[in-house]
């Protein structure tokens, strides 16, 4: 153990998970809106954006997070009608390239977390809103939406987490998250242990702050 | 039961055999992502100079040899931990890696080179055909501040953990935007895409890469050599005080670093590095 190197390296790993952090935070409010424009399309009744909806979630689901990378990035690049078109400014991003593909994830993942919350809400709570005389509008916005989201908490929990640990795949498309940087600095010490304990700790760090932070909202709004 | 545990004791048997027939075979690491110095061919058979060399060198020795495949990223922690016993993977002999591992004397010299696509801006720079940086000098200053004015504000890519980074990164040519890839493949696709402006490689990483792929890729400025680029290719090995000298694990890296050393010599002299070199990189890159 090469306690000099843990010391030295632990600040620059802290300063790459900012990198990290801002690759979930933005990832997964994209992706909250398009699980959510999903979901919906899901639970209306229309056979046509019902079936438009299961294969986007369906096929973001059953590839590797890896592989819809190296599609974005490296497999659009190569497509010269792109390169000359207006999507090129982002796509020449690694960073956009990492966000578009996290974000379609997450948003397949989400979308398939809130259509089944959506569709556990008891016809109950539907039909007493109803019966008082309720718009079906604010039936949607004041009963089903926040019931589906109390549902959704701990499966959008454990969503959170796995999309924190998918970031770590940022790193093969030249970005410099915590992955990324503890790889950079093993490529100059040649000493793998030491680096990648510290940005596992940071990482478990990070977990551990979600974990409580959606333990926390369960609780507050349990019913 | 009886024939289970005949069973049980062909496997056992077959299991010591297997080992004991592996405990005396060099294992040499590659990466088989570098071609012209070492690739896979499409049926995934490790290929090139030095996947041929280590052949050629094996039976100099006179031991069996088995060639591993590893990521460049991950070469010199494997190499530590046993999970090969040598390094023939275009690693260029840098004072940087003599801190952790040894070499044996080079057996081929790399020149580096930087490449863009044609039609940039950066071609035609005027500087001399190739510049050796130990040497130093006003020629090698002249030219390192005509690169610094062309590197700066593009994009420069190059692969994670290797002399070309080094170089980047050194402030010899002021400071770069530097981008790096796990392997030499990512960076030709990025230089291909236009996201890099300009690459940095093994010269002949890009002359390869822009026959067999037809893309307009071409070199720009002089070629590199010395300095932070090594000196020359080598065999990486382990040191044998990793283990201590007199350990059995010290004395046999001890032995095969002069094994090597030994075998070099002999390819040299009967001119198999040197028609290797021909055949792979089209010029006589031996040392």
């Amino acid at each position: 153990m090469d306690f000099d190197l843990i010391i030295n390296s632990f600040p620059k790993l802290l300063f790459a998970s900012i990198t990290t952090l801002k690759l979930v935070s933005v990832s997964l409010f994209i992706g909250l809106f398009i699980g959510l424009f999903f979901a919906i399309l899901r639970i209306k009744n229309n056979i046509i954006l019902g079936k438009i909806a299961y294969s986007y979630s369906y096929t973001f689901r059953g590839t590797p997070l890896l592989v819809q990378i190296f599609i974005i990035y490296y497999g659009f690049g190569q497509l010269e009608f792109i390169r000359e078109s207006f999507l090129w400014a982002i796509l020449k991003e690694p960073y956009w390239c990492a966000v578009i593909a996290f974000a379609l994830n997450t948003g397949a993942y989400t979308s398939e977390i809130l259509r089944s919350a959506f569709q556990t809400i008891k016809p109950g709570f539907i039909e007493a809103g109803k019966s008082l005389g309720v718009p079906n509008k604010l039936i949607f916005y004041k009963i089903q939406i926040p019931i589906a989201i109390r549902q959704s908490l701990p499966a959008y929990g454990n969503e959170i987490i796995l999309m924190l640990k998918g970031t770590s795949l940022a790193s093969t498309v030249t970005l410099m998250d915590l992955t990324g940087v503890a790889k950079y600095i093993i490529s100059t010490t040649f000493k793998p242990i030491e680096v990648f304990i510290i940005a596992g700790s940071i990482y478990l760090f990070f977990t551990f702050i979600i974990h409580n932070v959606i333990k926390f909202l369960e609780k507050k709004y349990s019913f | 039961m009886n024939i289970f545990k005949k069973f049980g004791l062909g496997l056992l048997i077959s299991l010591f055999i297997t080992i004991s027939a592996n405990a005396d075979k060099i294992r040499i690491g590659t990466e088989g992502a570098y071609p012209p110095w070492n690739s896979k061919d499409a049926s995934g058979k490790l290929i090139g100079f030095e996947v041929e060399l280590a052949w050629a060198l094996c039976r100099y020795i006179g031991q069996q040899c088995v060639i591993v495949e590893q990521d460049w990223d991950g070469m010199i922690p494997a190499l530590q931990m046993r999970k090969f016993d040598a390094i023939m993977a275009g690693m260029s002999i840098t004072d940087e890696r003599k801190k952790v591992i040894t070499f044996s004397q080079g057996y081929a010299d790399e020149v580096a080179s930087l490449a863009v696509m044609k039609g940039s801006d950066l071609e035609g720079m005027e500087t001399p055909e190739g510049i050796n940086l130990s040497l130093g000098g006003s020629g090698v200053n002249k030219a390192l501040k005509t690169i610094t004015g062309a590197l700066a504000g593009k994009t420069v890519c190059t692969q994670t953990g290797t002399i070309h980074q080094n170089f980047l990164e050194s402030g010899d040519v002021g400071k770069v935007n530097v981008r790096t890839y796990k392997t030499q493949d990512d960076v030709n696709l990025d230089l291909t895409s236009g996201r890099c402006d300009v690459a940095l490689a093994a010269a002949v990483a890009f002359t390869d890469y822009a026959e067999k792929s037809g893309k307009p890729v071409v070199l720009v400025g002089p070629t590199f050599s010395g300095g932070a680029f090594g000196n020359g290719v080598g065999v990486g090995l382990r040191q044998a005080s990793q283990t201590g000298e007199d350990s059995a694990l010290g004395k046999r890296d001890a032995a095969l670093l002069k094994a090597f050393n030994k075998a070099i010599d002999q390819a040299r002299k009967d001119g198999v590095i040197s028609r290797l070199a021909v055949k792979h990189f089209g010029f006589d890159a031996s040392m």
